[in-house]
């Protein structure tokens, strides 16, 4: 168990790195998720089209395809970055795809007559959407956006095979490879790392959806 | 195979068979196309030893590295290839068995004691630098090579003149490999700790250097060898090797006989010229890269 | 990887899972509008209604913009791969080129990998499911608290980053004497098919709970009252119908596994296709058109299951909707 304890700090920064990581994921993939989403349903056929080819691209392609197209495509290419920033756009794009399908999953959860029953009362488009369309939509989107963020939050682990570095995934790999440590304790020390990141994001997921929970 | 096998040497499909073939015949030994030296005829061993069991059964599992360019290197036709590969099969030969029966295990930097505890293979030859901690798991014949680590930065580079630079220079990105022990021993040299960039192989850290997303590679420097000499230019060394790492023979803790029989091969190889043609025909292939002498075997405990 | 398998509100399966446009099991009917757009025109839907003919016009001007802004950037990528040389026939040729010496070479080796990263998928799926339905089973029929530490482990085992769980199969196993030599094949491949299946196990485990829940109740209450035990309840009645309403998600599952078998090829335990991919691009100094090939075989192979999962939705909702 020394293997934890003597390099305790090691695994604190990997834990905090690793936080970090999952939040600039988190925010990205909302934000992307969000705008692919919009693409998906907006009634410019050219953009659906985007948006399907966007899903059907990234979610069908493994995770470490993703980053490597990014850690090593990219650069190719003259976009240079730290692999900090291009891990996190290899995430963040990646988790995009599926929080746009559960985006969307909560809007087609939204019966067609609200709407319809929105313009028949004579709301402008804007007003049905803000008041009628969206807050439903949004409401029915929680469970399967948290589920999706917390996957996000366990593929973050991979974004360390690529030249990130020092989050908890790498401190794992370098302790065991190189250090000599016994893997046991080691991997022990960093799986209880990552129950730390997903097991409270359960919790806060559960706690929003009693918040946003509506009777059907 | 000079350090990236690549196009030249794996165009040949016959990689190393080929290329130790071409090596015979410019020297005109002994007729086999398989190894750098033929299989000894019906070998006899003191009975109990691993080199009767593994002489009886015609066959031996030898851990090597899969990705490890000029060491061993997995080809288009599924055989390593590499210095490592050619000490292995001189080893083998001894034992009397064909280069074809080796079975080859990939043992990746991690796994390489456990493979050897556990019995998955007989032998690892697989740029393993001996030292204490390994020695408390395992017992190392050899060493077969004295690599030593160095800096490879982009030619235009001035700033990086050697391992001391890099504290001078913090925002230098250094990429080595995930677990080895050159990634381990560059990290005293570094300004902090995020200027070390890791993948799991070496190619992944030359196209990184290559497309300026790190500035210094930094591994054993007869790999270096092999992507300055395949960068057309684009790459250089900077500085002297500042490391010794003396690359060891794993076997089974305490089989000081075995240990001894192949500290014996390698003595052979050495007078013989098979230790020099195993270098010339791999390892050495890359321009810049100079033959080593077998360094004296430690004693086997 | 792994993605948005679900935590624990099962009923509404889960996102990544189910194919397009039957994402959650919660998609309400989507109705045209009475009055029929013109064809091609988008129709009503929630969000807008059919669209009259300024707001037609205004699509068309969207979509025009929209079209020269996709292509626009389509070309600058192909351009900068061509300008850094990443479109040569020498890096493509080993892979597209049947008269260059590599590319039996290549093709074999890319089919090696497809064949082991489909066999690690095969077993991790038949493994999953049949221990993730004795855990569902178990987790819906032990009494009370003794379910506690079965519940406990689950959400431990889904909590886990999958490649870690494939570093400690790895890794671990072999030091705590765990010996997987004797079975068939690498012993990567088990150490891979172990982790794949300790996590999706536990998904399955939820997605069979949530099946025999979506069972209406007088199935169970017929089946008990016609005089079968709860387990035969269980096994003959309430399972085989749970299985069918599953299956889509179950195809979906697989989705996620086949992706995740890539994960191995972090740690270089497993000769699957990724690891193939990596070592012919060390040989061939080619690791983008690599890398996009294999993009494309996952791509086509994910695709076409989830089209898979598609039919077998609407052929399961059809004639569940008989019953």
């Amino acid at each position: 168990m020394e293997a934890v304890t003597e390099n305790l700090g090691l695994f604190g920064r990997g834990y905090l790195l690793s936080l970090q990581l999952c939040l600039w994921g988190l925010a990205g993939s909302l934000l992307l998720g969000t705008l692919v989403a919009a693409c998906r349903v907006s009634p410019v056929p050219p953009l659906r089209a985007f948006g399907t080819a966007w899903v059907g691209v990234v979610r069908n392609c493994p995770l470490t395809v993703v980053l490597f197209a990014f850690a090593f495509g990219l650069p190719e290419v003259g976009v240079n970055g730290s692999y900090w920033w291009l891990g996190i756009a290899a995430l963040v794009v990646y988790t995009s795809a599926f929080v746009c399908e559960a985006l969307r999953s909560g809007i087609n959860a939204v019966p067609a007559g609200q709407a319809e029953a929105a313009r028949a009362i004579g709301l402008t488009f804007t007003q049905s959407l803000r008041s009628v369309v969206l807050p439903q939509a949004f409401r029915s989107s929680v469970p399967p956006v948290g589920s999706v963020l917390i996957a996000m939050i366990k593929n973050s682990a991979v974004v360390g095979a690529f030249g990130v570095g020092r989050d908890l995934f790498s401190v794992g790999n370098s302790l065991t490879s190189a250090q000599g440590y016994a893997a046991l304790p080691v991997l022990t020390g960093v799986a209880v790392g990552y129950l730390l990141l997903t097991l409270p994001a359960g919790g806060a997921l559960a706690a929003v959806e009693r918040k946003v929970a509506i009777a059907r | 195979m000079p350090a990236r096998t690549r196009r030249r040497t794996t165009g040949a499909a016959l990689a190393v068979a080929l290329t130790a073939a071409l090596g015979l015949a410019a020297c005109g030994d002994d007729g086999s196309d398989e190894a750098v030296v033929a299989p000894a005829d019906n070998p006899s061993f003191a009975a109990g030893t691993t080199m009767a069991r593994l002489a009886e059964a015609g066959s031996v599992k030898v851990g090597t590295k899969f990705d490890q360019p000029g060491f061993g290197l997995q080809g288009l036709d599924d055989k390593p290839a590499g210095f490592d590969v050619e000490i292995a099969k001189l080893v083998a030969a001894e034992l009397g068995i064909e280069a074809d029966s080796i079975e080859w295990v990939e043992t990746p930097s991690a796994v390489r004691e456990e493979s050897i505890e556990r019995g998955t293979v007989d032998l690892v030859v697989a740029t393993y630098t001996i030292n204490d901690k390994r020695k408390e798991r395992i017992s190392f014949a050899g060493p077969y090579y004295v690599a030593g680590q160095q800096l490879m930065v982009r030619s235009e580079d001035t700033a990086i003149t050697g391992p001391d630079a890099l504290k001078a220079n913090p925002a230098a990105k250094v990429c080595s490999v995930t677990g080895s022990t050159p990634a381990e021993t560059i990290k005293t040299y570094l300004a902090s700790p995020s200027q070390l960039v890791l993948f799991d192989v070496y190619d992944k850290c030359a196209d990184a250097l290559r497309t300026k997303q790190v500035d210094v590679v930094t591994t054993d420097n007869v790999i270096l060898l092999g992507f300055v000499d395949e960068s057309k230019g684009a790459f250089k060394l900077a500085g002297e090797q500042f490391t010794e790492e003396p690359y060891g023979i794993g076997v089974k803790k305490g089989d000081t006989q075995f240990c001894e029989f192949v500290n014996g091969v390698l003595a052979k190889a050495g007078s013989s010229g098979a230790y020099e043609k195993a270098w010339t025909s791999t390892a050495g292939e890359v321009e810049g890269a100079q033959t080593p002498t077998l360094p004296t075997a430690a004693p086997c405990a | 990887m792994s993605s948005g398998t679900g935590t624990t509100r099962t009923t509404d399966g889960t996102p990544d899972g189910t194919p397009d446009g039957t994402v959650d099991g919660i998609v309400a009917p989507r109705r045209r509008t009475g009055r029929t757009a013109a064809a091609g025109a988008p129709r009503a839907t929630v969000l807008y209604d059919a669209p009259g003919p300024r707001a037609r016009r205004r699509t068309l001007v969207g979509s025009i913009a929209a079209t020269v802004v996709i292509l626009g950037l389509l070309a600058l990528v192909v351009r900068r791969l061509a300008d850094a040389g990443q479109l040569s026939a020498e890096r493509w040729g080993p892979l597209l080129d049947p008269s260059t010496e590599e590319f039996g070479q290549v093709w074999r080796l890319l089919g090696l990998g497809l064949r082991s990263t489909l066999t690690a998928a095969a077993l991790a799926i038949v493994g999953s499911v049949v221990l993730g339905t004795l855990i569902g089973v178990a987790r819906m029929m032990l009494p009370g608290r003794t379910r506690w530490p079965l519940v406990g482990v689950i959400e431990l085992l889904r909590g886990l980053p999958v490649v870690i769980a494939i570093y400690f199969t790895s890794r671990v196993l072999p030091d705590v004497g765990v010996d997987v030599s004797g079975l068939p094949g690498p012993d990567g491949l088990w150490y891979l098919v172990i982790a794949l299946v300790a996590y999706n196990m536990v998904v399955i485990a939820e997605i069979v709970r949530s099946g025999v829940a979506s069972l209406p109740r007088g199935q169970r209450e017929a089946a008990l009252s016609v005089g079968l035990t709860p387990g035969q309840t269980m096994r003959i009645v309430l399972l085989p119908q749970a299985f069918r309403v599953m299956l889509p998600a179950l195809i979906s599952q697989l989705v996620v596994i086949l992706k995740d078998t890539s994960l191995a090829a972090v740690l270089g335990i497993y000769p699957e296709l990724l690891n193939r991919a990596n070592r012919i691009a060390q040989n061939l100094d080619n690791p983008i058109p690599m890398f996009i090939t294999v993009g494309v075989i996952f791509i086509a192979i994910n695709a076409a299951l989830s089209q898979v999962a598609v039919v077998v939705e609407r052929r399961v909702s059809r004639s569940t909707a008989h019953r």
